[in-house]
């Protein structure tokens, strides 16, 4: 355990290496966001990385991270558009904002024909980081998270899509975070999204790799929804399965705003996920799905966090997961009512299937309730695929791998099916059928 | 078409089937009978491929295949089709999707062409008269929220789409009212064909007014005990099973 300590302390020490070298960049930065990062930075000095000791990390050993001695990437001609082809849904004719290793790649991305109402581009454009005080870091909450604190320390360059008020965007906005991939190397996606008030928008939020090295991706996306908003943020994480993936999705939704989070996480060797919603004013609403795939020795961890602090908010969460081989998932579901937030309508549902005898599930409720008129449930299954269902199937002339892959496409289609771009949910579908983890062709599953 | 011999099946370890002899002609209806417990079921899941059972004896020869030796989706596609007495509801599987890859997993195991969606549509409206089958049922997820009666006439619609050589009819008759019941032999006759074999098998002599078979068996304690004509199958609702089981009339049905 000392040495454990020790070897954290070190890598902590790295990092700040790594910030101290980043000065000179911040030198061009606005005061408050130079202001910002140093007290970041010495949070996570004072945070460290958290350990399987602190309750929010109890089943995610992230040691390899901790350990892993990452370097900043620096960027550069990491990334062709092939690889951006790779991950963008394709038939989207909207904005795409490519971020590789956290550096905006201006010649892989399109930001040309701008629908009316729309802005986006990245921080360091124009006068941008000057006028986004107020939101850009305000919500993740980097005092209190090491990996955000972290992340607001380092992150390069940020890509910022701002809504006005009253504009419907027909096309989803695209946003791709490629990770070069390259060993070692570590990098610090950020985004913030402004939605303004009765503006309604749809974003898609891509990560994937360019090669396949043992590389650290710690991202944070900020999305704030003003009064009468309606977005769908999609999240779909699909780095390589050697990548270590940490990633914070801080959302605020206004007076009677909408907000649906849907997260896909299908890739890397450890993946954490923290979905944060804030339904900061009355009759806010938010949709929570999720759906996880992993196999291998690869650990996922999704963490949602719901909380309800004004009246009449509602709050439905769908998590689905299907794990094969020796992986490892955690799912832990906080739902919290403040004492203000009568009326509240929450719901929280867990469900994942296991494709083999050695994979593992801790899935946790955690209801904090502190108001007297609402409505929370909560509900976690575990299973395996049923016998009944694949010997039906088989009976009918189904190949034992093809009745398997249905039954999986079927489990995971409750949560797809929730999600309303049909890109995502083809795409997802697709994954999902040809990616199906190992252990899901074994004869055998009781 | 079909040949047991002294089959013999444990299932959770006990013997349930004791040594069954039993041949099937080609287009023939044949049906089995016996009290509940009797290994009806058993029989009728060890002949598709279910996987609660052991065999430890005897042999299964279909078309001249050794039927005990092949796969669940081996035996479907080379004709074979069991009727579920309790149809398994799965979820997210559209009916018409779950339909139609198994009309063109056996099409393909048979050097037939995969039909499109179209060819297959037609197709199935064509056999959804015969069974008064809602067409919004295709669209539902298999099994799923479906009735008692919607589910048996679901089986036999599957049985009209896939168009076995052998068809077992697991107490297909079980839960269902006279004109359920009607609906669901009247669809069983339609299907009955010179170069088609099927195998009723039911508790209650009531189905066979409707779907008369060629002969009948008495399954008692794991073994044939009894066969003949269709004129046993009236003897055993007269009578009961009793008078098998006991050399004695009791009557009752159990």
């Amino acid at each position: 355990m000392t040495s454990n300590a020790s070897a954290a302390a070190s890598s902590v020490s790295h990092f700040e290496a790594s910030y101290a070298a980043a000065a000179v960049q911040r030198a061009s930065e606005p005061a408050w966001l130079r202001g910002v990062r140093a007290r970041a930075a010495s949070a996570f000095s004072r945070l460290g990385f958290p350990t399987t000791r602190d309750e929010d990390w109890r089943f995610t050993n992230i040691v390899p991270i901790a350990e892993g001695r990452f370097v900043p990437a620096e960027g550069g001609e990491a990334a062709a558009a092939e690889d951006c082809d790779r991950y963008l849904l394709p038939g989207l004719q909207g904005p795409v904002i490519v971020l590789v290793d956290g550096r905006f790649a201006p010649a892989l991305s399109r930001l040309d024909g701008m629908p009316a109402g729309v802005e986006a581009g990245t921080l360091l454009e124009g006068d941008r980081a000057h006028r986004l005080q107020r939101h850009l870091t305000a919500h993740a909450p980097f005092d209190q998270r090491s990996f955000t604190s972290l992340n607001t320390a380092l992150f390069p360059d940020a890509a910022i899509v701002e809504i006005a008020p009253g504009t419907i965007v027909e096309e989803p906005i695209q946003l791709l975070f490629l990770s070069s991939g390259r060993e070692g190397t570590a990098s610090f996606p950020r985004a913030l999204v402004l939605a303004g008030e009765a503006s309604q928008v749809r974003l898609v939020e891509s990560y994937g790799s360019v090669g396949d090295g043992r590389a650290f991706t710690n991202a944070v996306t900020e999305l704030v929804a003003g009064p009468g908003a309606v977005v769908e943020l999609y999240r779909l994480q699909r780095e390589s399965a050697r990548a270590y993936h940490i990633g914070l999705t801080q959302i605020q939704v206004g007076r009677s705003a909408n907000v649906s989070s849907h997260n896909a996480a299908l890739g890397g060797l450890i993946a954490r996920h923290d979905a944060v919603v804030v339904l900061a004013d009355e009759g806010a609403e938010s949709a929570l799905n999720g759906v996880y795939l992993a196999d291998g020795q690869a650990l996922v961890d999704n963490h949602t966090e719901v909380d309800h602090a004004m009246p009449h908010g509602t709050s439905h969460e769908l998590y689905k997961g299907i794990l094969g081989g020796r992986a490892r998932a955690v799912f832990n579901g906080r739902i919290r009512v403040r004492p203000d937030a009568q009326k509240t309508d929450a719901k929280q549902t867990n469900k994942t299937l296991l494709l083999s005898n050695e994979a593992q599930i801790n899935t946790k409720p955690q209801l904090e309730i502190f108001a007297n008129d609402v409505k929370c449930t909560h509900g976690a299954t575990v299973g395996q695929i049923s016998s009944d269902a694949l010997f039906y199937l088989r009976a009918r002339g189904i190949g034992l791998a093809e009745a398997r892959r249905m039954l999986v496409r079927a489990f995971a289609g409750e949560v797809i099916g929730r999600m309303k771009l049909e890109p995502v949910r083809d795409l997802l579908d697709r994954l999902i059928a040809e990616r199906l983890p190992d252990g899901a062709e074994e004869e055998s599953l009781a | 078409m079909l040949e047991i011999r002294k089959l013999h099946a444990r299932a959770g370890g006990n013997e349930i089937l004791k040594g069954v002899d039993l041949a099937v002609g080609t287009g023939e209806v044949h049906a089995i009978m016996g009290p509940n417990g009797s290994g009806k079921s058993t029989l009728a899941g060890v002949l598709a491929g279910r996987g609660d059972y052991e065999v430890t004896e005897g042999s299964v020869t279909y078309q001249g295949l050794d039927l005990l030796g092949l796969d669940p989706e081996e035996r479907a596609r080379e004709g074979l089709f069991l009727a579920f007495q309790y149809p398994v509801e799965i979820p997210g599987v559209n009916n018409a999707y779950f339909l139609k890859a198994a009309l063109n997993a056996l099409r393909k195991h048979r050097g037939e062409p995969e039909l499109d969606t179209m060819d297959f549509m037609a197709l199935v409206r064509d056999r959804m008269k015969v069974l008064d089958i809602d067409p919004s049922l295709l669209n539902r997820p298999v099994n799923e929220g479906f009735s008692g009666g919607e589910k048996k006439r679901n089986e036999i619609f599957q049985m009209a789409v896939l168009e076995p050589k052998l068809a077992i009819l697991d107490e297909t008759d079980s839960g269902l009212d006279i004109d359920a019941l009607k609906i669901v032999a009247h669809g069983v006759n339609s299907l009955r064909r010179p170069d088609r074999s099927i195998i009723v098998v039911t508790h209650y002599q009531r189905l066979l007014n409707y779907i008369v078979p060629d002969f009948v068996h008495v399954l008692s304690d794991g073994r044939i005990v009894r066969s003949g004509g269709k004129e046993l199958a009236l003897e055993l609702e007269e009578r009961g099973y009793g008078w098998i089981e006991d050399g004695e009339p009791v009557g009752g049905r159990a």
